[in-house]
C-alpha cells in the first residue's frame, strides 16, 4: 500500500491503496464516488471519463499515482449537491439518458468540449464523444442536449 | 372481458396501490425498469387515475415477496401487463376512497373533485386528504376488472412529458446500480472463466493459491468453477489475472468451424410450420410448390444474421450473501421470481429462503450476464458464509460469455401476377433457440442448467437441447408471419442443432432478421413490379393503423427530402411487432462514403403504440431502439475460432459510435383511449430493413448478409 494524494472535486483527499492502482477503482472504492463507471479497463468504452486540468480523461488503466497534483473533477463535482450544472440539466430536459450507466462519463466528455469550445461544430462533437459509448442508443438525444446548450450561449 | 393475468394473479388493490404517511404514494410492479423507463409510465398512470402529482408517487423497484409476480420484464409487455394492472388498481382505489369521503364529507362522491391527492366537495369548505383515509392502512378490497377509467379527454397526466423517475440522480452520478453496492464486510469477487465452453479445470497451481489466501485472498472452486475474492477490489482483480496464469484447462471438445449459414441450413433440425396468427403446429412442413400458373415473375431471396450481443456497456453484476441458510441476491435481472427459482435449484435452497432484489444494472436488452452473474454471486456466497459478495464479470467475460442473440438465415420466395399483386410467398429460418436458455420454469430443461457456471461445477448440469417454442410470434418465428394479406402463406421455422455459440433471449428476438428479410424483399417486389415500395406494402395491408404510419412516414420523407443530392440513397420498412404490438414505419436516408462504409444522415420514426402515456420515455425507446438496430445492422458481428470466442472487446466487437448517428424525426401517432401497446422493440426490424433498403437505393447493392460494412459492400460489389 502507498500514500495516494489527490484533488478531486477541489478538495485535497489522502487515501491508500497499492501502487499500480488504476484512478477509477480509488475513485469509486477508496473515495466512494461510484457515478464514475468501469466498462472495459481498456479505455475502449469512455465509462470511466473524468476532468483532469479541464480535458476529458478516461481513468480505468493510468494508476491514480500518475494523477497526483492534477485537478480531477468527477460527475459528483459537476454540481453543488443543489442545483445542476447547464450540461447535467441540459440532459435532463432533452431526455438524454436511458439506464444511465454511460452517462457520467458523456456529461463529463460533453462538459469538458463545452469548456474548450463555445460553439463546437457538429464534427467537433463528434471527435468529443467518439470515445464513449451507449447502448441504449441515447445518443441523438445527448446531441439535441449539446445543441440545446450551444444554442442557450 | 378477458381476465387480467396480472390481476388474475395479484388481486387485491393493495398489491399494487399504497398511500404512505409522508404523503407519497407507492406504486408495486414485477417489472423492473432496465432504462426504458417503465416507471416513469406506471408512474404517470397512476397519478393519472388516482389524481395525484406525478411527482408524488414513487415506483418501488422489484423484490421477492413483496412486488407482484408478473414473470420477465420481456417481450414488450409491461405496458399491457403492469400498466393495464397499476390503472385498474388506482381506478379502484380512487373510487373507494372517493366512497369514504363522501360519507365523511356527507356528499355524493359523484360530486366530488380531486387535486393532487385532496378531495374537495363543491360549494362545501371542507376537504380531505387521501392520506388521512388511507396512509399505511390496507385498502383490503379487490381490484375491480370492470372499473371505470378516466375519459381520455380529461387526461391531466397521460400523454404530457415528465422528468423521468431517476433521470436527475442519473445525470448527477447518484443512481445507485448494484455495481456501486457497498455492505460491511463485503468482499470483491471475479469469476477466473475457462478459455472456452467446453473447457475442464485439469490443474490450479497450489502455490499461487497458497500464496493469494496469505495476501488474504479467498480463492473458492467447485470443479471448473474457480473464482476469487478479497476485500480489495483491485486486489481481486490481479489475483484473478494470477489465478488464470495458474490454472491448466483442456477442451473436451472444439467449437465446429465451418460455414455458420451453411451449417444453419444443412444441420440437423426441428422444423415447424407456422400458421395464422404466427402459430407453429407439430405437423410435417408442406414442400415448396411450383409457384401458381399465374404467376409472372418469382424472385428469390436468402438473408442471413450473425450473432449478435446484447452488449451492455457495464459488465454484468451481483452482490450475494448467505447466512444462516438464507440467501439474499441484489441483481439486474429481467426476472426475479424466475431467477429465485432457479437459484433455489441450483444451490438445493428452499425457494422461501432465497430473497431476490432488483438493482439497476446497464441497459441488457433482454436475456444477458445478469442471471449467470447472480447465480456467480451467490455461489461464492455459499462458499464464505457469512460475508457479501459483489462479484463483477470484467468485459472480456461479459463479450465472451454472455448468452448471444442467434444467427439466423432467412429463406424467402415470392411470386407477382401481372397486376403487381403478390400470388405466392414462402418464408423459412432457420436459428438457435431465442427463448429456452432463460433460468425458468416452462421452458426446455431444468433452469439451474441454464445458469452459465451450472455447467462447470464438481456436479455439472448439462443443458437439454431446446424443443421449439410453440408459442404465437415467439423465438425464431416472432413476425415470421407478416402482416400483409398474402394468401395461403408457407411459413416455416427451423430450430437447428449442433451450432457453436450459446444462445438466448435478444431485443426482438427473430424479428429482427424476419422483419429486415421480408422487408428487403418486398423492395425487390416492388421493383419487379414496376411500383414504388409503399405502393406494393399498401396494396398488401388491410389494417388501417398500418396504412397509416406507413403513409405518414412517404408524406413526411417527401417533404424533408424534395432537395436531397441524388448521391443519397433512401429506404423505408414497416412492421408490426409481434402483429400484436406497435406499428412503426421507418425511412432512412444515407450514403456510401468513399471507403465502401454506410453513413447515416436521416431516419425517421413513425409509430403508433395506442394511447401514448409518456411520449418522451416513448420516443426514447424509439430512437434508442433504432440506434442500436442500426448498430447491429452496420457493425456487429460475435467472431470465433475452434478454440472459442475472438470478439472479446469494442475493438473486435465494433458497436456504432457517436460519428454515425443520424438526425432522427420522430412522430408518434396518439391514440387515446386505445389500448396500450409495447413499444421496446418495435423499431428494430424496421430500422434494419430501412438500412437494406436505403443502401440499395444509394448503391444498386442488395447486401444479404450482415453486418453491412465496407468488407460486405466491397465484396459484393465485386461478385455483381
Amino acid at each position: 500500500m502507498t500514500k495516494i494524494r489527490l484533488k478531486v472535486n477541489g478538495q485535497l483527499r489522502t487515501t491508500e491503496a497499492e501502487p499500480d492502482t488504476p484512478l477509477v477503482f480509488v475513485l469509486r472504492n477508496q473515495l466512494r464516488l461510484t457515478g464514475t463507471k468501469i466498462g472495459c479497463t481498456s479505455e475502449q468504452c469512455g465509462a470511466c471519463t473524468v476532468l483532469v486540468d479541464g480535458k476529458a480523461t478516461l481513468s480505468c488503466v493510468r494508476t491514480a499515482r500518475e494523477f497526483a497534483g492534477r485537478e480531477i473533477v468527477t460527475v459528483e463535482g459537476l454540481s453543488d449537491g443543489e442545483t445542476l450544472s447547464s450540461v447535467q440539466q441540459a440532459f435532463v430536459d432533452e431526455g438524454a439518458a436511458q439506464c444511465g450507466f454511460c452517462t457520467p462519463g458523456i456529461v463529463i466528455a460533453t462538459t469538458a468540449l463545452l469548456n474548450n469550445n463555445a460553439h463546437p461544430t457538429k464534427v467537433d462533437i463528434q471527435k468529443a464523444l467518439y470515445p464513449n459509448l451507449c447502448r441504449c442508443g441515447s445518443q441523438g438525444r445527448v446531441l439535441a442536449a449539446i445543441q440545446r446548450l450551444i444554442e442557450g450561449r | 372481458m378477458t381476465e387480467h393475468p396480472s390481476i388474475v394473479n395479484h388481486p387485491t388493490v393493495d398489491q399494487w396501490i399504497q398511500f404512505t404517511d409522508e404523503g407519497r404514494v407507492i406504486v408495486h410492479t414485477g417489472k423492473v425498469d432496465i432504462g426504458q423507463r417503465i416507471s416513469t409510465a406506471l408512474a404517470i398512470i397512476a397519478a393519472e387515475e388516482l389524481d395525484v402529482d406525478y411527482e408524488r408517487i414513487d415506483v418501488k423497484p422489484a423484490q421477492t415477496g413483496t412486488a407482484p409476480d408478473e414473470g420477465y420484464t420481456a417481450s414488450s409487455m409491461s405496458m399491457q401487463q403492469s400498466g393495464t394492472a397499476i390503472r385498474l388498481a388506482s381506478a379502484t382505489a380512487r373510487r373507494h376512497l372517493l366512497g369514504l369521503a363522501g360519507r365523511l364529507l356527507d356528499a355524493d362522491p359523484l360530486e366530488l373533485r380531486v387535486e393532487d391527492g385532496v378531495v374537495h366537495c363543491p360549494g362545501h369548505k371542507d376537504k380531505i386528504s387521501y392520506w388521512s383515509l388511507a396512509a399505511d392502512r390496507p385498502f383490503g378490497i379487490p381490484v375491480d376488472q370492470a372499473v371505470s377509467i378516466k375519459d381520455p379527454g380529461t387526461h391531466v397526466w397521460i400523454g404530457r412529458p415528465v422528468i423521468a423517475k431517476g433521470m436527475i440522480d442519473i445525470v448527477a452520478g447518484k443512481t445507485l446500480f448494484v455495481h456501486d453496492m457497498t455492505l460491511p464486510g463485503m468482499l470483491h469477487a471475479r469469476p477466473v472463466r475457462p478459455p472456452c465452453y467446453t473447457a475442464k479445470l485439469t490443474d490450479l497451481d497450489k502455490a499461487t493459491v497458497r500464496q493469494l489466501s496469505d495476501d488474504g485472498i479467498s480463492v473458492v472452486r467447485d470443479g471448473s468453477f474457480v473464482a476469487v475474492a478479497s476485500a480489495d477490489e483491485f486486489a481481486a482483480v490481479k489475483a484473478a489475472e494470477r489465478i488464470a496464469a495458474a490454472a491448466s484447462w483442456t477442451l473436451t471438445s472444439k467449437l465446429p468451424t465451418g460455414d455458420l449459414y451453411d451449417a444453419l441450413v444443412s444441420n440437423v433440425r426441428l422444423s415447424r410450420p407456422v400458421t395464422t396468427g404466427g402459430i407453429p403446429v407439430d405437423e410435417s412442413v408442406p414442400p415448396l410448390a411450383e409457384p401458381p400458373a399465374e404467376a409472372t415473375v418469382t424472385l428469390k431471396w436468402r438473408f442471413e444474421k450473425p450473432y449478435l450481443m446484447h452488449g451492455a456497456i457495464g459488465p454484468s453484476a451481483a452482490c450475494a450473501l448467505y447466512d444462516e441458510g438464507r440467501l439474499r441476491v441484489y441483481t439486474h435481472s429481467q426476472g426475479i421470481y424466475p431467477l429465485r427459482e432457479a437459484l433455489a435449484e441450483a444451490l438445493q435452497i428452499a425457494p422461501q429462503m432465497v430473497h431476490v432484489v432488483f438493482m439497476p444494472g446497464a441497459g441488457c436488452y433482454g436475456h444477458n450476464g445478469a442471471d449467470d452473474a447472480a447465480f456467480d454471486a451467490a455461489l461464492i456466497a455459499t462458499m464464505i458464509p457469512g460475508r457479501p459478495v459483489l462479484l463483477k464479470w470484467t468485459r472480456d467475460d461479459e463479450h465472451a460469455w454472455e448468452p448471444y442473440g442467434s444467427a439466423m438465415v432467412c429463406e424467402l420466395r415470392g411470386s407477382l401476377n401481372s397486376a403487381g399483386r403478390i400470388v405466392d410467398w414462402s418464408h423459412e429460418s432457420y436459428g438457435d433457440t431465442f427463448i429456452m436458455g432463460r433460468p425458468a420454469a416452462g421452458r426446455t430443461g431444468s433452469p439451474a442448467s441454464k445458469l452459465l457456471s451450472s455447467k462447470f461445477r464438481a456436479v455439472p448440469l448439462e443443458k437439454t437441447p431446446p424443443q421449439p417454442a410453440m408459442g404465437p410470434h415467439v423465438g425464431i418465428h416472432r413476425n415470421l408471419e407478416p402482416l400483409y394479406t398474402l394468401s395461403n402463406p408457407r411459413l416455416v421455422k427451423h430450430l437447428v442443432r449442433g451450432l457453436p455459440l450459446r444462445t438466448s433471449a435478444l431485443r426482438t428476438l427473430g424479428a429482427f432478421a424476419n422483419v429486415v428479410a421480408i422487408e428487403s424483399f418486398m423492395d425487390q417486389l416492388a421493383d419487379a413490379a414496376g411500383i414504388s415500395p409503399v405502393e406494393l406494402r399498401l396494396h398488401h395491408l388491410a389494417d388501417n393503423r398500418a396504412r397509416h404510419v406507413i403513409q405518414l412516414l412517404a408524406d413526411r420523407m417527401e417533404t424533408d427530402l424534395s432537395n436531397s443530392p441524388p448521391s443519397r440513397g433512401q429506404g423505408m420498412a414497416f412492421a408490426r411487432y409481434k402483429n400484436s404490438a406497435a406499428y412503426c414505419a421507418v425511412g432512412v436516408e444515407l450514403e456510401i462514403s468513399e471507403k465502401a462504409s454506410v453513413r447515416l444522415l436521416h431516419a425517421w420514426i413513425v409509430a403508433d403504440a395506442g394511447e401514448v402515456v409518456d411520449p418522451s420515455g416513448l420516443t426514447a425507446q424509439l430512437e434508442g431502439g433504432f440506434i442500436q438496430a442500426a448498430s447491429w445492422s452496420l457493425y456487429e458481428s460475435v467472431s470465433y475460432d475452434s478454440q472459442g470466442i475472438t470478439s472479446r472487446d469494442w475493438e473486435s466487437y465494433p458497436i456504432i459510435r457517436f460519428d454515425n448517428v443520424p438526425e432522427v424525426r420522430t412522430l408518434l401517432v396518439d391514440r387515446p383511449g386505445e389500448p396500450f401497446l409495447g413499444a421496446g422493440e418495435a423499431v428494430g426490424g424496421p430500422a434494419g430493413g430501412a438500412i437494406a433498403n436505403a443502401i440499395y437505393r444509394a448503391s444498386g447493392l442488395r447486401l444479404s448478409q450482415m453486418p453491412f460494412d465496407s468488407h460486405r459492400i466491397r465484396s459484393t460489389a465485386l461478385s455483381e
